[in-house]
C-alpha cells in the first residue's frame, strides 16, 4: 500500500458509500417488486386463515379457529385425503414408468442420448391444456380408442371421467419431470461399480437392488417430488378428465375463491396445501444430506 | 456397457405414451367432419375457420401483449436482483425468497395475487395478468442470470475498476456483456412459460381479457369444436419448433466456444 492513511480511509468511506448505493441499485427493485407482489400477497393469504367470511364474499376481520376445524370435517378431509391418494399413485407409476427408460437413455450411445432425452421433455414445452385435450380426443365415446374396439366388437367405454383418467393425465402431464433427475442420477453412476458387483457374483436383479438404486435415490426423491408437488394441487387436469367435480383439493380451493366466495376456508386450504409441500420438501433436503 | 432387452419395453413405450395422444390431435385437425373426435376425410376446412375466430385472434394478441411486457419487466428486474444477489449480498433469506415464485405452487400464488388485487381496489384487465407473470419470470431469470454470474470471470470487473472505469460503465461494458447469453436465456424462458401460463392468469384476468390459455380452456370445457385441434397442431408446431431451434443454437454456442 502507498497511498496515504488519510486518503485511505476516504477511499474507504467512497467505496462504503458505493457499496450501500450498489445494493441499493440493483436489490432495490428487484427486492421491492418482490415483497409488494409475492410477500404481502402471500402474508394476506396467511391472515385469512385467522378471520370469517363476510356474508357477500370478502372478509370480517374477527379472529375464528372455524376454518381449521372445518377442514377436519369429513366432506374436506376427504377431498385432501383422495388427492394425497391420487397424487401418490401417479408419482409412483410415473416413477415405475421412468425410472428403465431413464436407465435405458443412460446406457445409449451418446448421439442417441440427446435425441431421447430432448424426445421426453419436447412434450413438456407444448401447451398444458393442449395436452390434456388431447385424452379427451383420444378417449371420448366417439374417440379413436373407442371406433377401434367397435372394430373389433367391444365397447364402447367410458373412459373419460374417473380417477384413472385423472391418474393417466397427471402421469402424462408430469413424466418428464421424473425421467430428467433419474436420468442425471443413473447417468453420474459409476458403471465400474456395477461390473464389480457382477464380478462378485450377483445376478442383475440383486445388483440393481444393492447397488444402483440405493446410489441412485436421491434422483428418485427428487423425480418423485417433481411430480408429486404439480400433482397435488392441480385442478385442471381432475376438472377436464375427472368430470368437473371438486374431487382433488385444488378444484376446492378454486372454488372457494371464484364460486363459493369463501376466502378465509380457500386460505385455509391453500395453507394445507402447503403445509404438505413444505413436509415434502423438507424430507428430500433431508435424504439429500443423508446420501 | 450391455443394455438390458427387457427395458426397450418400458422405454418404447413410454415414447408411445408421450406421442400417441399428440399424434392423434394433430390427425383429428385434418378432419372434414363437424365432429372433432371421428374422423371422417382430409380437409385444412378448420385452419380455414380458426383464422376467421375472433375470439381466438383476440386471446392470442392478449397473450402476447401480457408475454412480451412481462418479459421485459421481469428481464431487468431478474438481471439486476441477480447481479444484486452475487455482487452485494450473502442475505440467505434473500436467496430463498428469490425463488419462491419458481417452487410455490401456481394456485397458491394466484390466489394470493387474487386477494391483493382486490385489497388494493385494482381492477383487473391484462395489466393485473402482466405484473403477475413478472413475479414468476424474474425468477427465473434471476436464477439463470445468477449460474451465468458464478462462472464469470470477476478479474475483469476488478481489471476495469483498477483501469478508473466507474461502477457504472464497468456494469454496462464489462458484466452485462458477459452475461448476454444468461440474460437471453432467462428471458426465453419467461416468455414461454408466460405464453404458457394458464392458473394464474385465470385468477387474474379480467373477463374481457383472456389470455389465449383462458379461450383454449373454456373451449375445451364448454362446447368444444374441432377448431380446438387446428389450433392445438399450431401451437405444438411452433413450440417444437422453438425448443429444436434452442437446441441447436445452444450446440452452437457450446461448439464455439
Amino acid at each position: 500500500m502507498t497511498r496515504s492513511t488519510v486518503s485511505g480511509a476516504a477511499a474507504a468511506s467512497r467505496s462504503r458509500r458505493s457499496r450501500a448505493l450498489g445494493r441499493l441499485v440493483f436489490l432495490g427493485p428487484g427486492l421491492t417488486y418482490l415483497i409488494v407482489l409475492l410477500l404481502i400477497p402471500l402474508a394476506l393469504v396467511l391472515s385469512y386463515t385467522l378471520f370469517r367470511r363476510g356474508r357477500f364474499g370478502g372478509v370480517v376481520y374477527e379472529a375464528t379457529g372455524e376454518n381449521f376445524t372445518r377442514l377436519f370435517d369429513p366432506l374436506y378431509l376427504d377431498v385432501i385425503l383422495g388427492s394425497l391418494r391420487l397424487a401418490t399413485i401417479a408419482t409412483v407409476i410415473a416413477l415405475l414408468v421412468g425410472y428403465p427408460t431413464a436407465y435405458l437413455i443412460a446406457m445409449l450411445p451418446r448421439k442417441w442420448k440427446t435425441v431421447a432425452l430432448v424426445a421426453i421433455v419436447l412434450p413438456f414445452w407444448t401447451n398444458f391444456l393442449v395436452r390434456i385435450y388431447a385424452w379427451i380426443v383420444l378417449l371420448s365415446g366417439p374417440g379413436l380408442v373407442n371406433s377401434t374396439l367397435g372394430e373389433l366388437g367391444l365397447g364402447p367405454f367410458e373412459f373419460l371421467y374417473n380417477q384413472g383418467t385423472i391418474v393417466t393425465g397427471l402421469v402424462y402431464s408430469y413424466l418428464p419431470l421424473m425421467v430428467l433427475p433419474l436420468y442425471a442420477a443413473i447417468e453420474k453412476l459409476d458403471p465400474q461399480l456395477r461390473e464389480a458387483s457382477a464380478n462378485l457374483g450377483a445376478r442383475p436383479a440383486r445388483t440393481f437392488v444393492s447397488v444402483t438404486l440405493p446410489l441412485t435415490l436421491p434422483g428418485v426423491v427428487t423425480g418423485c417430488l417433481f411430480v408429486f408437488v404439480p400433482s397435488f394441487g392441480n385442478f385442471i387436469i381432475p376438472e377436464l378428465l375427472g368430470g368437473g367435480r371438486s374431487i382433488m383439493v385444488g378444484n376446492l380451493i378454486r372454488d372457494q375463491f371464484l364460486k363459493a366466495r369463501d376466502w378465509p376456508f380457500g386460505s385455509t386450504l391453500a395453507l394445507a396445501l402447503i403445509a404438505v409441500l413444505v413436509v415434502l420438501l423438507l424430507l428430500q433436503a433431508w435424504s439429500a444430506r443423508r446420501a | 456397457m450391455r443394455r438390458p432387452r427387457l427395458l426397450y419395453v418400458p422405454f418404447w413405450a413410454t415414447y408411445l405414451f408421450l406421442y400417441a395422444p399428440i399424434a392423434v390431435l394433430v390427425f383429428m385437425s385434418f378432419n372434414s367432419g363437424d365432429s372433432p373426435y371421428s374422423f371422417e376425410g382430409f380437409s385444412l376446412k378448420w385452419y380455414g375457420e380458426l383464422a376467421g375466430n375472433a375470439e381466438i385472434r383476440h386471446g392470442l394478441v392478449n397473450t402476447l401483449v401480457v408475454a412480451l411486457g412481462a418479459t421485459v419487466l421481469a428481464t431487468v428486474l431478474g438481471t439486476l436482483l441477480a447481479v444484486g444477489m452475487a455482487r452485494h449480498s450473502r442475505s440467505k433469506l434473500l436467496d430463498a425468497v428469490s425463488v419462491l415464485p419458481a417452487v410455490l405452487p401456481d394456485l397458491v400464488l394466484a390466489i394470493g395475487l387474487l386477494v391483493f388485487y382486490g385489497m388494493i381496489k385494482m381492477t383487473l384487465g391484462l395489466h393485473s395478468v402482466l405484473l403477475a407473470h413478472t413475479v414468476f419470470g424474474m425468477a427465473f431469470v434471476a436464477a439463470v442470470v445468477r449460474t451465468r454470474l458464478t462462472h464469470a470471470d470477476t478479474s475483469l470487473e476488478e481489471a476495469s475498476r483498477d483501469l478508473g472505469a466507474g461502477p457504472v460503465t464497468t456494469f454496462l461494458r464489462i458484466t452485462l456483456p458477459q452475461l448476454a447469453p444468461g440474460i437471453a436465456a432467462g428471458a426465453l424462458l419467461a416468455f414461454t412459460l408466460s405464453v404458457d401460463e394458464f392458473v394464474i392468469a385465470f385468477f387474474t384476468a379480467a373477463p374481457t381479457e383472456p389470455t389465449l390459455p383462458i379461450v383454449i380452456y373454456s373451449m375445451v370445457r364448454f362446447g368444444v369444436t374441432p377448431e380446438i385441434n387446428a389450433l392445438a397442431t399450431l401451437l405444438l408446431a411452433v413450440s417444437f419448433t422453438v425448443v429444436i431451434v434452442a437446441q441447436r443454437m445452444t450446440r452452437l454456442t457450446e461448439s464455439l466456444s
